[in-house]
């Protein structure tokens, strides 16, 4: 054995790569940690894992109902999870994916019903007032943060609730349609998201939601203004040092993570409920997105796996509870340990990196 | 074999093995009662990993470790403690919001009815620090107190904890000139006192004043141990890197050509709202070598933040090619043709988590060949990457691996490569080569005066003022944010520039005569 330069550099290179892999590695791992710490709570009161993780499975991939269902379940999922992941990505953490929702959701239902278009001009429409409104929303705390240096969790969980109250005081007010029901009237047809088929609310959402997912690894990958994004949330110093505006980015990055978590809302209005209600809390669509965010890796493919990940389970829920007498209340153990895992992954990092110590892995030599 | 009684440490045929690597090869080493002893090698060498063994961190795969004359199996740290062996460092282990005395006795407080003894525990931090001429003060926050004096904690620490054997490991590497003496001072009381220290370094400067006797590593193999007396820095240069090293940088006297930064009158606050430029004044010119001479707080990171438009200006002008440069932007400045080396690499120079290509186009990320409309040209950034991995000598498997798996040496050269690349008119260079090894900081010296031979402007500020005699045409010395003077390099000698450096008027100094003023 002999000791030259390049050894050393490719076994570090090595090293870190191998350090990298735990990214793919950890959510996985935290998935089925969550599953066996589930399969455990159920032989305590007595059920069988078995069965449930059959019920788990065929509710979603059982039948075609079922698996729309499960979309249906995701596509909020797989926009406020993009919300998230993109704020992360340039060093902001957006909490305000429910407000962002709500604001876009009553845009774009306003729209959908106070005029008449065409479809290929009256969806667009009702989209973009989707997207602006909250783009502008999220944009508003992105300035602050830009300009005052006022932190964005602040700011993004205080415009949750004006979003609530605001979106609150339209429906039930000005906006609200004659009759009983606390909403918007309803939407003209030509602003809908089509369904596949009559009879399933699956819909035309979730082109709306992969395509994001594209559109956003593109943008943040394979652009200038990803690698600024990336450059700034990793080292907001070098990225200033290198003549990249932190503050325009700021500004600009949290209005595209607003106007992905409205899409959410969008496609709330536009494609399930063709109208607004008045909201009396928070659905949690920006909060589990997070949730998705972090299992997802922060990657839009992570992303849009950990939505679909989640649409099965919080389907599943409901079946366990009626065809097994599982407590749905255990899915939530499962999704909660899976998040503690991934968010652990500092712990499993460290250990990995003491088993390949002991087994004389590389230590920093220098 | 018997062991033998002066020594306070041996260590005999240690053998540590990293996958495909030796990091240390039958290395032996001894530290005898009361001496300074240094461990000279370059980065990567192996002196790390070497004392790492001593103390605990790493078991080594062979060889045998006595402490005092008797066999020691350190399995970890605390058999270490235990036996007298405190090791300080590089980076400090302290926290900021404590006071000096609360760090120095943190996980050994005395108590009194179950509460920490603050007094007791002030009291034998003065009684320490009194004996070893640690001067400290207890009650001060660490967060409020200077690197050197942070040192010392840390001294104060191991030597609280009982250490007779004291591992340095860098001690200079933070420190001004001024706070190395005092560090020299310091370590010879420690030694009076009857303390033994190991001193790791790849400073030969260093070893000569300070070290008693020298052990070289090199490529993880022991190479000698000698009287630091009966070496010259040359020879031990040569024994360290294992070919000739030319410690002299060779250059041609300068060609300066036309004025390309005039900077007059400049005043910034720094980060507390201080003033800390107070009418700065000088030029630069084509084809020289300005070098900035200065203790470490006197204005130069400012300075060159105010020129990398990262840092507004107070009052002042700065011309740069003849035009004036109102409020300095960025990245107007990189396209106007100013390069900028960052006095802290991982801070400024580079995104550790990014690939060398991703780190080799910032700042020109979004200009031809490297952007394609609103896409990254990512074939062409590859290739830029590999031509200048080659060029520059960066030491990688490939340009896809991730900044922070480099060595601290071949970052800096990632980072010059990048800089250099863009044909800079003007290349602001700030600590180019703090913690390197000698391959690379004579690489980057060389570097430096083939450009200043390109016909290039260069301001280079160094705390280092061997580096600033070495490579400087014309030295300015900066002292509480103003230029006190600037000398030629043939004037300007370490002792009238230390006194410069110190507050001294030009006209005290003798033989001080204004030039380019």
């Amino acid at each position: 054995m002999k000791l030259v330069d390049k050894d050393i550099s490719e076994q570090r290179a090595q090293y870190f790569k191998s350090m990298n892999y735990m990214d793919y590695l950890v959510p996985i791992m935290s998935v089925l940690a969550g599953l066996i710490v589930g399969a455990i709570f159920m032989l305590i009161i007595g059920a069988d894992p078995i069965e449930a993780y059959k019920v788990l499975w065929n509710s979603s991939f059982g039948s075609m109902r079922g698996f729309g269902e499960m979309v249906v379940n995701a596509i909020p999922l797989i926009f406020t999870g993009l919300a998230v992941a993109f704020g992360f990505r340039i060093g902001l953490f957006n909490i305000g994916g429910d407000g962002q929702f709500l604001v876009s959701y009553i845009a774009a239902a306003y729209i959908g019903y106070i005029i008449q278009l065409p479809m290929y001009i009256h969806l667009p429409f009702a989209l973009l007032a989707g997207i602006l409104a909250a783009g502008i929303w999220g944009g508003f705390a992105g300035y602050l943060k830009a300009t005052l240096g006022v932190h964005e969790v602040i700011t993004t969980i205080m415009m949750n609730y004006i979003a609530l109250y605001l979106v609150g005081y339209l429906a039930n007010g000005p906006l609200k349609a004659d009759g009983p029901l606390p909403a918007t009237p309803k939407i003209y047809e030509t602003a809908r998201l089509p369904r596949f088929v009559p009879t399933m609310r699956i819909h035309y959402g979730i082109f709306l939601a992969l395509g994001a997912a594209v559109l956003i690894y593109w943008l943040l990958f394979k652009t200038t203004f990803g690698y600024e994004i990336r450059a700034t949330g990793q080292n907001a110093d070098a990225a200033e040092f290198g003549g990249i505006n932190v503050a325009r980015n700021m500004m600009l990055a949290m209005f595209i993570s607003g106007a992905l978590a409205g899409l959410a809302g969008t496609s709330q209005a536009l494609g399930m409920e063709y109208r607004a209600y008045q909201p009396f809390g928070f659905i949690g669509y920006g909060f589990t997105g997070i949730a998705v965010a972090l299992v997802g890796k922060s990657h839009p493919l992570g992303v849009v796996l950990a939505a679909l990940l989640f649409g099965v389970l919080n389907r599943g829920a409901m079946m366990m509870q009626s065809m097994v007498g599982v407590p749905k209340e255990v899915v939530e153990i499962i999704q909660a340990i899976i998040i503690i895992f991934v968010a652990s992954e500092y712990i499993f990092k460290y250990l990995y990196r003491k088993w390949q110590e002991r087994k004389g892995g590389l230590v920093n030599a220098d | 074999m018997t062991a033998n009684n002066d020594l306070a440490v041996e260590m005999k045929n240690i053998t540590k093995r990293f996958p495909g690597v030796l990091a240390n090869d039958k290395v032996d080493f001894e530290l005898k009662k009361g001496e300074i002893h240094a461990l000279l090698g370059e980065n990567g060498a192996g002196k790390t990993t070497l004392m790492n063994c001593l103390y605990g961190f790493l078991e080594a795969d062979e060889g045998e470790i006595f402490i005092n004359g008797k066999k020691v199996n350190v399995t970890d740290p605390n058999v270490a403690i235990d036996h007298g062996i405190g090791m300080v460092h590089q980076h400090f282990m302290l926290v900021p919001p404590f006071t000096v005395t609360e760090n120095i006795v943190l996980g050994m407080e005395p108590t009194k009815n179950n509460m920490i003894d603050y007094k007791a525990a002030r009291k034998e931090v003065e009684k320490i620090s009194k004996k070893y001429g640690l001067h400290v003060d207890p009650d001060a926050k660490v967060a409020d107190i200077t690197v050197g004096m942070q040192q010392r904690v840390e001294i104060l620490k191991a030597l609280y904890r009982g250490a007779d054997i004291l591992i340095l490991d860098e001690p200079t590497a933070v420190l001004t000139p001024q706070e190395v003496e005092e560090l020299v001072k310091i370590m010879e009381s420690l030694t009076d006192e009857g303390k033994s220290i190991i001193f790791i370094t790849h400073k030969l400067k260093e070893v000569k004043s300070i070290a008693d006797r020298v052990t070289v590593i090199r490529s993880g193999k022991w190479i000698d141990t000698i009287d630091t007396n009966s070496a010259t820095t040359n020879e031990l240069a040569n024994m360290m890197v294992g070919r000739e090293v030319i410690l002299e940088v060779n250059k041609e006297k300068a060609k300066p050509g036309e004025v390309v930064l005039e900077v007059e009158d400049l005043y910034a606050k720094d980060n507390r709202g201080i003033m800390a430029l107070n009418g700065a004044s000088f030029t630069v010119k084509r084809g020289e070598i300005l070098g900035i001479a200065g203790v470490d707080g006197n204005g130069q990171t400012e300075l060159t933040e105010v020129l990398s438009g990262l840092r507004k200006k107070e009052s002042g002008t700065i011309r740069f090619k003849g035009r004036e440069i109102k409020s300095p932007q960025t990245k107007r400045l990189f396209e106007e043709g100013i390069s900028h080396v960052p006095e802290d690499r991982q801070k400024r120079g580079l995104v550790m988590d990014f690939t060398l290509a991703e780190n080799l186009i910032l700042g020109r990320h979004d200009r031809k060949p490297y952007a394609k409309g609103l896409n990254l040209n990512n074939k062409k950034i590859k290739e830029e990457a590999r031509r200048l991995i080659k060029e520059f000598d960066v030491r990688t498997p490939s340009e896809n691996v991730e900044a922070k798996s480099l060595s601290g040496g071949n970052q800096q050269k990632l980072i010059i490569a990048r800089e250099f690349d863009r044909e800079p008119d003007l290349l602001i260079a700030s600590q180019p080569t703090r913690g390197i090894d000698v391959g690379a900081i004579e690489y980057i010296h060389n570097k430096l005066i083939e450009q200043r031979d390109n016909n290039k402007a260069i301001l280079l500020l160094s705390l280092e003022l061997d580096e600033i005699l070495a490579l400087s045409d014309r030295v300015a010395v900066i002292y509480e944010g103003e230029i006190v003077d600037i000398l030629d390099v043939e004037e300007a000698t370490e002792e009238k520039l230390g006194l410069m450096m110190a507050g001294a008027e030009s006209e005290e100094v003798e033989g001080g005569d204004e030039v380019g003023r």
